[in-house]
């Protein structure tokens, strides 16, 4: 099994994303995670879909996403990009315990954005695996709550999925 | 936007507008106004329902199939006065079937239309039809009014929702003012690229609502742009491989039909001497008469189109998409070919066989193009010597012809009456089956020369489409003759539309395959179930093979006459020829013959689910011997 992270631009309109989703499940594709939010264009969102599959189901996606008609563009982003994932997760943290979790978040160069007398709120950004590590680091002290957004991606250098010098879109025909 | 909330305050109302507005209509004389005036012509100060009508009208809607009810109400007052002819079914069902006959007969879109709620959702069996077997169709279906969506209010029923895996596309129309610009993209969505059908949802206050209208209407679909033109040097490969081929096949699918290509198709046949499969969706794409023509390949295929398709070296695929039924066992189909795949779905291309050469176009285009490169090809290297193929074809047409045993116990063949009736109907009439035995007899034993000929459920296998199919075929064609094939499984789901065509003067025709069983299902029994019939018998018929008298429960004679149509019926093989020519006299009224056949016969060739294709039974018990292996 294989990762694939693609950046689909659709239109901004009501139902997409049940029409998307839903033909992931239609068609037996697993989603690892999707993001949805705004463009710098008003009519178009985002959707960041990451897959986990070989590459020929990945082809079946691609097209099966191209059919429907409010999918404007899908561009795979390959090594060559930005991939992050946001995560807030509660810790907890008793005075006892409290320099080793700031200490942890300290290594990590994440934030806290919460704290009270038994936890805190921790902010990270990274790759899913810089997060990992640090879940792996937190667990043993004690996680009472996270929340963890799907990966959101671009390509690096000046190339953008529209306007000039475009990235190149996944094929339509075969 | 004050309309919209005051249709919301009060949904069963009119509003202002649109009472103004259509008292305005019914105060004149209905034929001199809406029916006398122009389509596209601009209008404003009309309601949603009008707007909605005049975007009929302007796209060239003829007729529509549908049923009204409390949210589509205010679409069917306009609708009363409009050039669009509204056939009144009896179940939304028949509109949806009837909506994909029309437009499989004609080869325009076909229309239908249906209310909130149960109405809606009885239209999604024909939507869920016409998207396997890519038909062109628009159903407008009415919503509650844009306040109670989502309250469980009456009749609601989240119609774009459920229809989303089985339309090509669908619409929540929010606006009146987008009317136009919707119901246009709709007919282009559901016609262009790979037809299919496609769901408009118009909530009742938007129905309501006062708007402009004009004509034409932007259409702004910019994530759609099919591509029919075929790539040159695909095109160019795809000739060199099939210049190159000494056992090729040319694989013809539901494309060429749709794309209108059965003249090319046959250009590209004479001109490389390759023989030509047409599957279950292709047939009448390419004459059975044509001495090139090996048949039907698939589960109940020749024997010759399945064995060549096996043993072919080069297959080209044209608008066909390697469904099951064709392909049998997936690993061991075509095992030994190069395979060109031509469809405008680039989907399909590499969904179930990895194609070598692989074309996204039109089939017309693709094909003519074909012709072009092939044509060049032959000018300077000659045309391929196909003859060590065609000995080898040659020998399986002549040992395992397509052929029927008569029944030991005397009872009419149902083959026999399918043949007789291909015969005495010849190939300008329309046919159209159910799904099952009668099904897959109709396509071996009447013989399609003509494109639109044939109309069948395919892709999703619906009981109960014969009868509705039929009734749109003959409203969109009413100078063909049109026979619905039916078996007495399926005319038992959807026979109540033979009283919307008495009534609206669709004279159809109706031969009843009657074996008093689901057929098929007991065939399955038989083979594969040790003869054990769990619930596969309608009725009691010859159950004691001795002098039992039969139950005729219903008796479909009566039951035709009770719909306002001429019941006959036939038992015997010498009245066969005489009742079919009585029904063929008959054009006042629809008829039905019932034809009261023995349930033992079954339908061979066969490739039994799952199985390889190599492994298909000429009849049972008859396994063909392909050891003479490749030529």
């Amino acid at each position: 099994m294989t990762r694939h992270t693609l950046s689909v631009l659709v239109e901004n309109k009501s139902g997409v994303l049940a029409r998307v989703s839903a033909l992931f499940s239609r068609r037996g594709f697993n989603i690892e995670s999707l993001a949805v939010g705004p463009t710098e264009n008003p009519d178009l969102s985002r959707m960041t879909i990451v897959v986990d599959v070989e590459s020929q189901p990945l082809e079946q996606i691609t097209k099966q996403l191209n059919k429907l008609v409010e999918v404007i563009k899908i561009v795979e982003l390959d090594g060559a990009s930005v991939q992050r994932e946001l995560l807030l997760v509660k810790v907890r943290a008793p005075l006892a315990d409290r320099a080793q979790v700031l200490q942890t978040v300290e290594l990590f160069r994440a934030k806290v954005i919460d704290v009270n007398a038994d936890t805190v709120t921790v902010e990270a950004t990274g790759t899913t695996e810089k997060l990992q590590a640090l879940l792996a680091v937190l667990a043993p002290l004690g996680i009472k709550e996270m929340a963890q957004s799907g990966t959101v991606a671009l390509a690096r250098g000046p190339r953008s999925m529209s306007g000039a010098g475009t990235l190149r879109p996944v094929e339509r025909s075969a | 936007m004050s309309t919209t909330a005051s249709a919301q305050a009060t949904p069963g109302a009119p509003t202002q507008a649109a009472a103004a507005a259509t008292v305005g209509v019914e105060s004149t004389d209905r034929s001199l106004t809406d029916a006398a005036r122009p389509a596209g012509a601009p209008a404003t100060g009309i309601t949603g329902a009008q707007s909605l009508v005049r975007s009929l009208e302007a796209v060239g809607v003829d007729m529509v199939f549908g049923l009204p009810g409390g949210a589509i109400l205010p679409l069917y007052d306009p609708l009363f006065d409009s050039s669009v002819r509204h056939v009144l079914v009896r179940h939304e069902q028949g509109a949806g079937h009837a909506a994909t006959g029309y437009a499989q007969a004609t080869g325009r879109v076909g229309v239908c239309m249906a209310t909130s709620g149960p109405g809606a959702t009885n239209l999604v069996t024909p939507l869920a039809d016409a998207y396997m077997d890519s038909v062109p169709v628009v159903a407008i279906t009415g919503q509650v009014a844009s306040g109670f969506i989502g309250t469980d209010a009456f009749q609601e029923a989240d119609i774009r929702g459920i229809t989303m895996p089985i339309t090509k596309h669908n619409f929540l129309v929010t606006d009146a003012a987008e009317i136009p610009q919707r119901i246009a993209e709709a007919f282009h969505l559901a016609s262009t690229g790979r037809p299919g059908p496609v769901l408009v949802d118009v909530p009742k206050d938007v129905l309501q609502a006062t708007t402009d209208f004009s004509w034409p209407p932007r259409i702004d679909l910019p994530g759609y742009k099919p591509t029919t033109r075929p790539h040159g040097k695909q095109v160019r490969e795809a000739a060199a491989v099939i210049q190159a081929a000494r056992q090729p096949v040319l694989y013809v699918g539901g494309g060429v039909l749709k794309a209108g290509a059965s003249e090319v198709l046959r250009e590209l046949a004479e001109l490389t001497g390759a023989p030509v499969v047409t599957t279950l969706m292709a047939r009448g794409a390419f004459p059975d008469s044509h001495a090139q023509h090996l048949g039907m390949p698939g589960m109940h295929g020749t024997v010759t189109a399945v064995a060549a398709l096996q043993k072919a070296d080069v297959l080209v695929a044209l608008g066909a998409r390697f469904d099951d039924r064709v392909t049998g066992k997936l690993e061991s189909f075509a095992p030994g070919a190069t395979v060109v795949h031509a469809d405008i779905d680039p989907a399909e291309i590499g969904k179930n066989r990895k194609a070598d050469v692989p074309i996204v176009g039109d089939a017309k285009e693709t094909i003519t193009e074909l012709v072009a490169a092939i044509t060049a090809l032959q000018e300077k290297e000659g045309r391929a010597d196909l003859s060590g193929w065609w000995a080898q074809l040659d020998r399986w047409r002549e040992t395992y012809p397509l052929g029927y045993d008569l029944p030991e116990d005397g009872a009419l063949s149902p083959q026999y009456v399918i043949e007789r009736l291909g015969e005495i109907a010849g190939p300008d009439a329309v046919y159209c089956a159910g799904v099952g035995q009668h099904q897959m007899w109709a396509a071996q034993f009447v013989k399609y020369e003509k494109p639109g000929t044939w109309l069948n459920s395919g892709g999703l296998g619906t009981m109960g489409y014969a009868v509705p199919a039929a009734m749109g075929a003959k409203a969109g064609r009413p100078e063909a003759t049109v026979w619905a094939v039916d078996g007495d499984g399926c005319f038992q789901m959807t026979n109540q539309e033979l009283a919307t065509c008495a009534i609206e003067g669709i004279p159809v025709k109706v031969a009843l395959i009657n074996n008093g069983n689901l057929g098929m299902v007991r065939q399955w029994q038989t083979l594969f179930y040790e003869g054990r019939y769990s619930n596969t018998r309608l009725h009691n018929r010859g159950s004691g093979g001795g002098e039992i008298e039969p139950i005729r429960i219903p008796d479909f004679v009566q039951l035709a006459e009770a719909l306002g149509c001429v019941g006959l019926r036939c038992e015997r093989a010498e009245d066969v020829d005489k009742v079919i020519e009585e029904a063929m006299a008959i054009d006042d009224r629809p008829v039905v013959i019932d034809f009261v056949v023995g349930s033992d016969a079954q339908v061979w060739p066969m490739v039994a689910a799952g199985a390889s294709n190599d492994d298909i039974l000429a009849a049972r018990d008859v396994r063909p011997v392909f050891t003479e292996g490749p030529v």
